[in-house]
């Protein structure tokens, strides 16, 4: 829905009204309008497409590079190796992930490629720690020892006998690391330190709409009540995938 | 034991040298900082930016600092402001007070809130685990700024019961502990649900219903007993949640504290205050599972270090 938005919507999500400020719902502005007139669906809609594709692009590289890390330190027998990576991955999990998307933050400024940049290496450190375990479960079991000793080059091994084992885990996860993505960015915005004012952007709608909750409260229910329902979604599909797969073990 | 526990310690000292190191090397890949940006905002001339970066010891090379940051750091000197030039140690421990009786107590009410919800939402009576289930998973995916702002304007607004800003007296405490207490909570909930659903299916729980023993004993004394242990490395992995929590709460209900100064430090590039945060933070994390991990041990011992 959110990416017919923009075929199905009129209303431009940065056309500011003066005569229309505050609207509640109404027929010509289905979720009613903010301070500057402007009509929060297309901007709910607007923003959800600029909120994903950061959340989305993050995701990805995180849990790509964390996946990487991961099942390369589970994977290699090189102890020097292991020691140094886990001694790093620690290192990151010990700065809470606000922390080190905010010192990111102020290293690169506002916009869309630093918030991509900092949500997603606050996240690859978890991502690597849970990958790791996961490899190192399935490192010892019959069928990678046999595609070892029949000469399978180990990154060859890695590809195709031991990734497809733990996907289960690296999807659930993905669903997890995707929420607290989508969590982190709005907070950042929230904060004033991640996207540009007046962007629509859930998180900087929230922001927005709370200086005016008590007379138009409807400016940031939609945004917050967008972030609850889309976190809760994604929380499901996780637990879906660890059950189903579960069942299939069993 | 004592060698374990030394084993421990030394790694956890390594891991906040690590994120000491991460830190220092991050802040001093790009050239521009507080100093400059400040001074130059007041039309001083180039002369006394070098000048002042020279006092403040920036102009040495990147290896030199590195070490003289170490030495300091070892020393419990973590160097002063740039802008305000108060001993940064001294900053922290200002603000200290404030953050800790907001995370203990978010601490508290995730406990106590994760435990009943948690019990609530593996129980076998329809109404009690959906509703239970309803709010574990409200506090998993609703954002903290948007409980917050509810929060605010149903008690505040709406009611008038409770202040929404300020610190010091009990009363201002009270919001800020139960939104962050709140979001804390379903992370606890969740993995106690899983945990007594697991030890339900247990031979020791067949082996208590055919002694005659009461459900509520069942599940009072022999389930919650194996369900809490994972529990309480969950708790531990909290800290560092509670702490991105703390920026967040003290930025939506104006409190004073190490968030607020982070959050301020962050956007005026005042560096070696986030700096000594980022140590702070790795303290407390390695602390935090430390402390969960000899809980752990003190409460089952099957488990070693």
């Amino acid at each position: 829905m959110i990416l017919l938005g923009p075929i199905l919507l009129s209303a431009d999500p940065m056309a500011t009204d003066a005569e229309a400020q505050f609207q509640p719902p109404n027929a010509r502005h289905p979720l009613g309008t903010d301070l500057l007139g402007r009509d929060v669906l297309s901007r709910l809609v607007y923003g959800g497409r600029q909120t994903l594709l950061i959340t989305v692009m993050a995701t990805l590289v995180a849990t790509s590079l964390g996946a990487l890390i991961g099942s390369v330190a589970g994977f290699v027998k090189a102890t020097w190796l292991n020691r140094v990576v886990m001694v790093v991955v620690n290192a990151m999990l010990a700065i809470p992930g606000l922390v080190i998307a905010l010192v990111v933050l102020t290293l690169t400024g506002r916009g869309i490629l630093p918030m991509i940049l900092a949500l997603s290496l606050s996240q690859i450190a978890p991502v690597a720690l849970v990958i790791r375990s996961a490899v190192q479960t399935v490192r010892h079991a019959g069928y990678i020892e046999a595609a070892v000793s029949m000469g399978a080059r180990p990154l060859t091994t890695l590809w195709r006998h031991v990734l497809p084992n733990i996907r289960p885990t690296l999807f659930s996860y993905v669903c997890v690391i995707f929420s607290y993505v989508l969590l982190n960015g709005a907070a950042l915005s929230f904060l004033g330190v991640g996207n540009e004012p007046g962007t629509p952007d859930w998180g900087v709608m929230l922001a927005e709409g709370r200086a005016a909750f008590r007379s138009a409260p409807w400016v940031s229910f939609a945004p917050g009540v967008a972030i609850t329902v889309t976190v809760w979604a994604v929380n499901d599909l996780a637990n879906q995938i660890l059950l189903s797969n579960k069942r299939t073990v069993r | 034991m004592i060698l374990a526990l030394l084993g421990r310690l030394g790694s956890a000292l390594a891991v906040i040298w690590a994120a000491a190191t991460l830190g220092f090397v991050a802040l001093n890949l790009l050239p521009g900082d507080a100093i400059e940006t400040q001074l130059r905002l007041s039309g001083v001339d180039a002369d006394t930016i070098a000048e002042r970066r020279a006092e403040l010891g920036l102009t040495a090379s990147a290896g030199e600092r590195y070490v003289r940051f170490l030495l300091a750091v070892v020393r419990g000197d973590l160097g002063e402001s740039w802008l305000s030039g108060e001993d940064v140690t001294q900053a922290i421990a200002r603000n200290l007070l404030p953050t800790a009786t907001l995370a203990v107590g978010a601490l508290v009410v995730a406990c106590v809130l994760g435990i009943l919800l948690g019990v609530a939402a593996a129980l076998a009576i329809p109404v009690v685990s959906a509703s239970a289930n309803i709010l574990l998973q409200l506090s998993l995916s609703m954002p903290i700024y948007w409980t917050g702002t509810l929060a605010i304007f149903l008690f505040t607004v709406q009611l008038g019961l409770l202040p929404s800003a300020g610190a010091g007296r009990l009363s201002q405490l009270v919001l800020p502990v139960l939104v962050l207490g709140y979001h804390t909570t379903g992370a606890i909930a969740r993995v106690l649900q899983s945990n007594i659903r697991e030890a339900m299916s247990e031979d020791f729980v067949r082996t208590a219903r055919a002694k005659g023993l009461s459900e509520r004993h069942v599940l009072g004394v022999h389930v919650l007993r194996l369900a809490m242990l994972p529990v309480i490395s969950v708790i531990g992995l909290q800290a560092g949640f509670l702490f991105s929590g703390a920026v967040i709460t003290e930025s939506l209900f104006v409190r004073p504290g190490i968030g607020r100064l982070l959050l301020d430090s962050v956007i005026q590039q005042d560096y070696p205050v986030v700096l000594g945060i980022v140590i702070l933070a790795g303290m407390l994390y390695v602390t935090a599972s430390l402390v969960a991990d000899m809980a752990l041990r003190f409460l089952d011992p099957r488990v070693t270090l």
